[in-house]
C-alpha cells in the first residue's frame, strides 16, 4: 500500500505543474530587529527561490544557533534549526544521503568562524553541493555583544570592554586556503542586487557555496559598515564574465576591478587586502569532486542487500 | 642447550601424554607487532570450527608499537576452548606461549596464568649476545620460579629463520602449527584461515606463512611431550565465528543500516574497519567525519533526511556527542548510537574492557532528555541488537544507545548463524504528501508517538527546533508547552517500558539468598560463577539486563524474592571498610546506583575495574563473600 502511494507521489511529481509565488515561501513574520540586515538576506533567499521554482518540500534550510540561525523559521520550506556552531554537519548528512534536495546553510559568525570553525574548514573540503551563507554581522547578537572573531581589532564589546585584542579574523583569506574550496563570494546586505545575483549564483554552482554577507547589527555594530554605505567608493566590486553580473551596478558602484574567479592566487591577494571593501565572486572551480557524488549511497534492494550479507556470512561460517 | 634458570627445561626424549579436558584457556602473548592476535585469533576459529566452544579476547597494549621486552608491553590473546559453549574469558591460562619472557613477566603479574600453567618460551633471549638481556632472563626467571609453572625453551626464531629472513614475521605462524599439534587441530582448515587471513596479498606470503604453520607442527611432534584432548559439541544449528565490532558492522548492514559516521576512537574503530571493507558493498557509507561532534551531527542529518543513519564511538567520543544528542531527543530525530566502552574518565584505558557509560548515556545530556539505551550481552546480541535499536530509534523517533564494550569488540565466539530477513530493512523514505491538517508534533497523548516528517513530503514543510516548541514546531513562548511535550516525550519511554517483559531469573525464579544482578558483557562469567556456586550449594541466582533505559518490569518484585541483591559490574564502587566508607556515602556500581532509586531496593554492588573482563572464579568468590548470613 505505501508502495504505491509513493510510486503515485512520484508520478504526480513528474508533472509537477505548481507555479511558487514569493509568498509560497515566507514563513511567518520574522522577529529580528528593525534595521537587521538579516531581514534582506531573507528577502533576496525568497526571492531566489521563487525565481529558480524550487519546489518548498525538497528545499532545507540549515541553521545553528544565534540571531540569523532564526531564518528557516520564516521559509516555508523544510527546516533545521539545530546547535550553536554545527549546522554544516547536519546539512552534510541530508546532501550526502538525499543529493535530491536543495540545501542551503545559514550561520552567523560567531556559529561559522568560531565555535564551528572545524566544520567550516572540513566542508568546504567536502565539497557537497550547497549553499552556505555566512551572515556576519561582527558580533553576537543574540547573547548581546560579545566579541566574534570577525570583530575588528578595538572594537568594545561587553566581553572585551577595552576593546577586541586580537586583529579580526578574515573568513575570505581563510576560505580560500582550504583545499577543494570551489566557490567563495562576498556580497553585502545593504546592495539588495548583488546580494541576490550572488545567492543565485551561488545556488547554480555545482558544490559548496561559501558567500559572506557583510552585516550591520543594529542594535551592537550599527556604524560598522557606515562609512562605506555612505561612500560606495569605499566598495569595490569585483567584475568579470564569469563572476557575478549585476546589470547598472557601475553607476552606483563606480569602483570596479576586473577579476577571473578562476584565478585562485589573485583571488587570495584581493581577500587579504583589507584597504577596501570587496564584493563580488573571488574564486569558483566546478571541477572540484564532490563529496555527495564520489560518496553516494548506492541503491541496493532489501533483497539484494541480504543475499550479499548472506553471501558475507559465508565467511565466518564455521 | 645449557639451563640458565631453575624451572627451565629443554625438550628431551619423551613419552606424550595426551590430557583429557573440558575447558581450557590458551594465551599467546608478544611485543606488538609480532602477530600474536592474527595467530589466536586463526587458533580460535579453527577449533571453532572444529565443533569446539570458544571464547578469544585481545591483550592490547595502548601503543601501537610500546617499547620491545617490556612488561606493560605484553600484546596478545587469550583463547578459551571448552567442549560446550564457552561465554567468557575464563579465569586463568593453562597454556601460554610467549615470544620472550618480559611479556610473559607482564602476564604472570597480572595473575593471568594458573600456578601449573605450562609455558612454552622463545629460548633466544636466554643466549642473547646482549648481556644486558640475559641478565633479564635472568631476573625473569627467578621472579616466575615462585609459580609451580613448567617452562618449556622454544627455539623459536632459530627455527624461523630456515623459512623467512624476518622471524618477526613468522613467529606467529611457527607457534600456531606449535599449538595446531598440541591441541590436535585440523591442519587443512589452518591453511584455509591462513589463505584467508592473507587474502589480497601475494601467494607466496601464503604459501611461506603455511610453512611456518607445518614447521611449526613438525617441531611439536619431534620434542613436546603433552597434548591436549577436548571434546567438541554437535551444533544443531549452523554457526558462525566472529567478533562483536563485526557482528555489530554485520548487523547494521543486517537493519538497514545506510550511513555510519565515525570519528575514529578504540575500541570502536574496527567496526567502521569492518564496514569500509564490506558496507559499500551494500550500498552504505562510512563517512569518517572530521570530530566526534561532525560524526553525530552528519548521522542526524542523514537520519533527519529520513535515511537510516548510526555513529559509533567510545567514551571520549560520547561525552563530545552530547549536545547533539539532546538535540536528536528534543527535535525527535531517531538516532543509533553504538558506544564501545572503554576503561575511563577521560583517555582512561583505551583498550581495555569497563562498563563504566552507563549513566553518561542515561544522563548525560543536560536537561531531561529521556530515550533509550539498551545493551548486548553477547556477540549474537551485538549482531541481533542493530536492527532493534533502529527499529526502537525509528519507532519512538529518539535516540537509542547501545552500550558494548571492548570484551564484546575484540572477544570472538561462535554463535547460531542468524537467518536474515529483507523485513529487518528499513523501508525507504516515506515520501508520500502529508494530509491536511497534521502537525509535526501531533503527540499521541496515549503513547507521546507522532508522526515524522520527512523533507520531500509535500505539505509537511516545517522548521525543526532544539528550542522548547508546540505540535506545530513552533518555537515555544509559553511555559506549559514546555511542560507538555517535555511529558510527551517522556510518555514514549513509558509505553515502551509497558511493551518489555520481566527479565528470566537465571536459577530459581522463586528466590533464595541472593541475587546476582548484571548487564552486558559480563553475562557469561556472571552466570558461569552463578553455576559454580549452585554447584556447591549456594543459594544464588542471576538476573541479566538488556533495557537499561527504560528498565524492564518487574524488578522489584523479582527483587523481593531474594534476601539480597547485588550487581556485579566492571566499573568503580567503593569498597565497604575502605577509609571514610559508610553506607551513606559510598559511591556505587552504576546499575546498582540505578536499582536503588528505582526499586528503593538496597541493592549492592560488587565491582572492579582491573582494566580485564571479570574472571568467573573471582566472581564466585564475591557471591561466597556477599551471601547473607555466610554460605550453607
Amino acid at each position: 500500500m505505501s508502495d504505491s502511494c509513493s510510486l503515485l507521489h512520484v508520478l504526480h511529481e513528474d508533472e509537477d505543474d505548481r507555479h511558487f509565488e514569493m509568498g509560497d515561501y515566507q514563513g511567518p513574520t520574522a522577529r529580528w530587529c528593525s534595521g537587521c540586515g538579516d531581514h534582506s538576506v531573507l528577502a533576496a533567499a525568497q526571492r531566489l527561490l521563487t525565481d529558480e521554482q524550487l519546489k518548498p518540500e525538497t528545499t532545507v534550510f540549515v541553521s545553528g544557533i544565534g540571531c540569523s540561525s532564526r531564518f528557516p523559521h520564516y521559509m516555508k520550506t523544510y527546516g533545521f534549526h539545530g546547535i550553536h556552531g554545527r549546522a554544516l554537519p547536519v546539512a552534510t548528512g541530508v546532501k550526502l544521503t538525499r543529493p535530491e534536495l536543495d540545501v542551503f546553510v545559514v550561520m552567523g559568525d560567531g556559529d561559522c568562524v568560531s565555535i564551528g570553525a572545524a566544520h567550516w574548514i572540513h566542508a568546504l573540503r567536502y565539497n557537497v553541493d550547497m549553499v552556505a551563507l555566512l551572515l556576519d554581522n561582527n558580533i553576537y547578537g543574540l547573547t548581546k555583544k560579545q566579541t566574534s572573531p570577525t570583530t575588528p581589532q578595538g572594537y568594545k564589546s561587553n566581553t572585551q570592554p577595552r576593546g577586541s585584542y586580537l586583529p579580526a579574523m578574515n573568513p575570505l583569506e581563510a576560505t580560500l586556503g582550504v583545499t577543494n574550496a570551489s566557490f567563495v563570494a562576498q556580497t553585502a546586505e545593504w546592495v539588495p542586487a548583488h546580494l541576490f545575483a550572488t545567492l543565485k549564483a551561488a545556488h547554480q554552482h555545482r558544490g559548496f557555496s561559501f558567500v559572506r554577507i557583510l552585516q550591520r547589527c543594529p542594535h551592537f555594530t550599527p556604524d560598522m559598515y557606515s562609512e562605506a554605505v555612505k561612500k560606495p567608493a569605499l566598495v569595490q566590486v569585483l567584475t568579470h564574465p564569469e563572476g557575478i553580473r549585476v546589470e547598472g551596478l557601475e553607476q552606483l558602484y563606480p569602483n570596479q576591478v576586473r577579476h577571473d574567479p578562476a584565478d585562485i592566487h589573485a583571488a587570495r591577494e584581493l581577500a587579504e587586502d583589507a584597504s577596501v571593501i570587496r564584493l563580488g565572486l573571488f574564486f569558483r572551480d566546478e571541477s572540484r569532486p564532490r563529496y555527495e557524488e564520489t560518496r553516494a549511497l548506492g541503491k541496493h534492494t532489501a533483497r539484494e542487500k541480504i543475499d550479499l550479507l548472506n553471501e558475507e556470512f559465508e565467511r565466518y561460517a564455521v | 642447550m645449557k639451563l640458565p634458570t631453575v624451572g627451565v627445561e629443554t625438550p628431551t626424549d619423551r613419552e606424550v601424554s595426551v590430557r583429557r579436558v573440558t575447558d581450557i584457556s590458551v594465551e599467546i602473548v608478544s611485543d606488538s607487532g609480532e602477530g600474536a592476535q592474527k595467530c589466536g585469533q586463526i587458533f580460535g576459529s579453527v577449533s571453532a570450527k572444529m565443533g569446539n566452544g570458544v571464547w578469544t579476547v585481545e591483550i592490547i597494549p595502548a601503543e601501537v608499537e610500546p617499547p620491545p621486552r617490556n612488561p606493560a608491553g605484553a600484546s596478545g590473546i587469550r583463547i578459551r576452548l571448552g567442549d560446550r559453549e564457552v561465554t567468557n574469558w575464563g579465569d586463568e591460562t593453562d597454556v601460554a606461549v610467549a615470544f620472550n619472557e618480559q611479556a610473559l613477566l607482564g602476564r604472570h603479574r597480572l595473575n593471568a596464568l594458573a600456578p601449573n600453567a605450562t609455558i612454552l618460551l622463545e629460548s633466544m633471549w636466554a643466549t642473547h649476545p646482549d648481556p644486558s638481556v640475559r641478565k633479564q632472563w635472568e631476573e625473569a626467571m627467578e621472579e616466575l620460579s615462585d609459580r609451580e609453572y613448567r617452562i618449556i625453551e622454544v627455539p623459536m626464531e632459530e627455527q624461523c629463520l630456515t623459512v623467512v629472513d624476518n622471524p618477526r614475521r613468522g613467529k606467529n605462524m611457527f607457534v600456531l602449527g606449535l599449538l595446531s599439534w598440541i591441541f590436535d587441530r585440523d591442519l587443512e582448515r589452518a591453511r584455509d584461515q591462513i589463505g584467508h587471513a592473507f587474502r589480497g596479498k601475494k601467494a607466496e606470503i601464503t604459501e611461506r606463512n603455511v610453512q611456518l604453520l607445518e614447521l611449526g607442527y613438525a617441531w611439536g611432534a619431534e620434542h613436546l611431550d603433552f597434548r591436549y584432548e577436548i571434546g567438541t559439541l554437535e551444533a544443531s544449528a549452523p554457526m558462525v565465528v566472529m567478533n562483536g565490532n563485526e557482528a555489530v558492522a554485520l548487523g547494521a548492514v543486517a537493519a538497514g543500516l545506510e550511513l555510519a559516521a565515525m570519528y575514529p576512537i578504540t575500541p570502536a574503530t574496527s567496526v567502521s574497519h569492518m564496514l569500509g571493507e564490506v558496507f559499500e558493498r551494500y550500498g552504505g557509507v562510512v563517512h569518517q567525519a572530521e570530530d566526534e561532534i561532525a560524526a553525530a551531527g552528519v548521522a542526524i542529518g542523514a537520519s533527519y533526511a529520513g535515511r537510516c543513519a548510526f555513529t559509533i564511538t567510545s567514551g571520549p567520543g560520547l561525552a563530545l556527542k552530547t549536545e547533539f544528542l539532546g538535540l536528536a531527543v528534543m527535535a525527535e530525530i531517531p538516532l543509533v548510537v553504538v558506544d564501545v566502552q572503554r576503561g575511563g574518565p577521560s583517555t582512561g584505558l583505551p583498550t581495555k574492557v569497563e562498563q563504566s557509560d552507563l549513566l553518561a548515556a542515561m544522563f548525560g545530556q543536560p536537561g531531561d532528555a529521556p530515550h533509550v539505551v539498551l545493551a548486548p550481552a553477547t556477540i549474537e546480541e551485538c549482531f541481533h541488537v542493530m536492527t532493534t535499536a533502529r527499529r526502537i530509534a525509528e519507532a519512538l523517533r529518539t535516540v537509542v544507545v547501545v552500550l558494548s564494550d571492548a570484551n564484546l569488540a575484540t572477544g570472538v565466539a561462535p554463535f547460531p548463524r542468524p537467518a536474515l530477513s529483507p523485513e529487518w530493512q528499513a523501508a525507504p523514505p516515506d515520501q508520500r504528501p502529508i494530509p491536511e491538517g497534521v502537525k509535526p508534533y501531533d503527540w499521541d497523548p496515549r503513547t507521546g508517538v507522532s508522526r515524522r516528517f520527512i523533507p520531500g513530503q509535500a505539505g509537511g514543510e516545517h522548521t525543526l527546533t532544539g528550542l522548547a516548541h508546540d505540535e506545530r514546531s513552533k518555537v515555544a513562548y509559553d511555559s506549559a508547552i514546555n511542560e507538555r511535550s517535555s511529558t510527551m516525550r517522556s510518555r514514549k519511554l513509558l509505553a515502551f517500558q509497558h511493551t518489555l517483559i520481566a527479565p528470566e531469573v537465571n536459577g530459581d525464579a522463586g528466590g533464595g539468598d541472593l541475587l546476582v544482578v548484571g548487564w552486558g558483557s559480563t553475562r557469561g562469567a556472571i552466570e558461569e560463577a552463578v553455576a559454580r556456586a549452585r554447584a556447591q550449594g549456594m543459594s544464588v541466582s542471576s538476573l541479566h539486563l538488556t533495557f537499561l533505559s527504560p528498565l524492564p518490569p518487574g524488578l522489584k518484585e523479582i527483587f523481593g524474592r531474594f534476601r539480597k541483591v547485588m550487581t556485579v559490574e566492571i566499573n568503580y564502587s567503593d569498597k565497604k571498610g575502605d577509609p571514610f566508607v559508610t553506607d551513606h556515602n559510598r559511591r556505587r556500581g552504576q546499575l546498582s546506583w540505578l536499582l536503588r532509586a528505582t526499586t528503593l531496593v538496597d541493592v549492592d554492588c560488587w565491582t572492579r575495574v582491573l582494566g580485564e573482563p571479570l574472571r568467573p572464579g573471582r566472581i564466585l568468590q564475591a557471591i561466597r563473600e556477599n551471601m547473607p548470613g555466610g554460605t550453607r
